[in-house]
């Protein structure tokens, strides 16, 4: 059936901070819901922080934090009567992550008295249907990676997808006034509701892609501050809510190239927006108003896949160096440390990597620093093991540590200890270790392959 | 005339762009100077390289991007963001190099 959907002139999309859980001023958001917004859509998620919490199952954003900004955001939905949508729930958008937020959610509604539908959709994908898809030719290696295979989709904790606006768009359309979203591109939360009523779906991608950040991309920049987006018929634009900022055209074509590869094509669920022709206009009120953004739908409809897989533990030791002898020699300390270290390891059958960081030398750039020469008068070092045994791990950073602490280097008189330890105890768990082996396509034509429920509050 | 790229450049940052990838933005102060650096291609896979003290190969995008007066360069992360070895995990503190570039402006 043929739905025709008459566009309202404009669509306002309220973005309270750029992840769920960095917090926004009270007074902002008040503001931005005195314009009476249609939308209040927020992102969760990133994969900044690495691979350990997308396969640990942990938020990288604190719970306290988390419930205080929803709390804001539902309670004012309800007020307003007008949806809320959360993507990329918990930060990695896996279903332990959007079971924590929708406990978080629970909470808040029985505090607040508050009820209404709420949709949940997870962005877990079987492992069987990405095999399937495998081996239909289906996928698709992004940056370098291997194409993937079965061996790999066996060794990954999960596999998530990054949905686009249909499954959004589905819970919307069943009457959920809250929709929760496992993984989503990031634009997507803000788009599927408007795209719905019939705004143009160029545009309302393009402007979630700003909203996303929140107010990163005004001047001064803030990822914690709200902003406003109004889509309307060939444009849309930006509004500071909080007087210290504004949008300029150099600050939001400036935001246009942040994290990205490529700031004209910017590839997403189905297709990519093409902003050749994209202008940027200022106008009153520290707002910007952006035309011309373009969707280029693709051939075949690909989704984003996102993988970890543990490869073991970690145990860091973490000290400093004082010495200008030793700091004039570290390099071969080093190297002598870890080949007396690695020869214990091996004669007691102990598997494990090492690795030294050495701050004030190529800690922060590694192999990229093109500074060979040390100038500190002091050098910070972490000492790294990774292994696959949790055991072992804590073994090889234990000898590595002491084999420093009471190597007698060429040339040394400082012979009471070479290293100086914050802590005590001077060696540290770190957890669990992953590494990100899925980052691949998957052609998908399937809406239903994200799992919806519905629930009452 | 040969300028410091301090001097003509309002943000020189880096960023990855995913797990495997870094991307390298500089903004530069006016659209003057921003159309001086693309007329004479002074920011290029041979000076980033080596600026990093690494093959051109590995510099995988050069990009112009005229609304924002800026230049995007993207390269391959030695390692996967966070995988061992690593020793940045959001790749925000490998712009450094950057900072000594001269270019023709």
């Amino acid at each position: 059936m043929e739905k025709t959907v008459i566009a309202a002139k404009e669509f306002k999309v309220l973005s309270p901070t750029a992840i769920l859980g960095y917090g926004f001023p009270e007074a902002s958001f008040k503001r931005g819901l005195e314009m009476k917004p249609d939308l209040i859509a927020v992102d969760a998620g990133s994969v900044d922080p690495g691979p350990y919490y997308l396969g640990a199952g942990k938020s990288f954003t604190d719970r306290a934090g988390v419930k205080r900004d929803l709390r804001f955001i539902l309670r004012a939905a309800a007020e307003l009567d007008i949806p809320a949508v959360i993507g990329s729930a918990g930060g990695s958008g896996a279903r332990p992550h959007v079971d924590w937020c929708r406990e978080i959610i629970e909470e808040i509604c029985a505090e607040n008295h508050l009820n209404f539908k709420m949709g949940i959709v997870y962005a877990d994908i079987s492992k069987t249907a990405v095999l399937a898809a495998i081996e239909a030719g289906k996928t698709e290696a992004l940056h370098g990676l291997p194409e993937l295979d079965a061996a790999t989709v066996a060794r990954v904790e999960g596999i998530v997808a990054q949905m686009g606006i249909e499954p959004l768009q589905q819970a919307l359309a069943a009457g959920c006034r809250v929709v929760l979203a496992g993984r989503a591109y990031d634009p997507s939360v803000f788009a599927a509701l408007p795209v719905a009523e019939g705004f143009d779906k160029a545009l309302a991608l393009h402007m979630g892609k700003i909203l996303e950040c929140a107010a990163i991309a005004a001047t001064p920049g803030s990822g914690s501050d709200c902003v406003m987006g109004i889509l309307r018929d060939d444009h849309f634009e930006l509004v500071p809510l909080n007087p210290l900022r504004k949008f300029t055209a150099e600050s939001t074509a400036a935001h246009t190239l942040y994290e990205k590869s490529d700031p004209y094509y910017l590839p997403g669920p189905g297709g990519r927006l093409n902003l050749k022709a994209v202008r940027f206009e200022e106008v009153p009120g520290g707002r910007v108003r952006v035309y011309n953004s373009r969707f280029e739908a693709s051939e075949r409809k690909m989704i984003k896949l996102e993988g970890v897989e543990k490869i073991g533990y970690r145990t860091v030791s973490i000290a400093g160096m004082r010495d200008p002898i030793m700091i004039s020699k570290i390099a071969d300390i080093i190297e002598t440390v870890r080949a007396n270290t690695e020869s214990t390891l091996k004669a007691e059958n102990i598997e494990a990597e090492l690795y030294f960081h050495i701050y004030g030398k190529n800690g922060v750039m590694g192999v990229l620093e093109p500074e060979k020469d040390v100038a500190a008068h002091e050098l910070g070092i972490v000492i790294e093991a990774v292994a696959p045994e949790r055991k072992a791990a804590a073994s090889a950073c234990s000898i590595a540590r002491s084999t420093m602490l009471h190597y007698g280097y060429p040339g040394r008189i400082a012979t009471a200890g070479n290293l100086a330890f914050p802590f005590s105890p001077s060696d540290m768990d770190g957890g669990e270790v992953y590494v990100f082996s899925i980052y691949h396509l998957m052609e998908n034509d399937n809406d239903s392959l994200f799992k919806m429920e519905i629930c009452e509050l | 005339m040969i300028r410091k790229i301090t001097e003509i450049a309002r943000v020189v940052r880096s960023k990855n762009c995913s797990p495997f990838e870094l991307t390298l933005d500089m903004i530069f102060q006016d659209k003057a100077i921003y159309e001086t650096v693309k007329r004479h291609n002074a920011v290029n896979a041979a000076n980033i390289a080596a600026a990093y003290g690494i093959p051109a190969s590995r510099i995988s995008g050069i990009v112009y991007f005229d609304p924002a007066n800026a230049v995007k360069v993207v390269m391959a992360r030695p390692v996967a963001s966070g995988a061992p070895g690593d020793t940045d995990v959001y790749g925000a503190q490998q712009h450094a190099p950057l900072l000594g570039l001269k270019l023709e402006v």
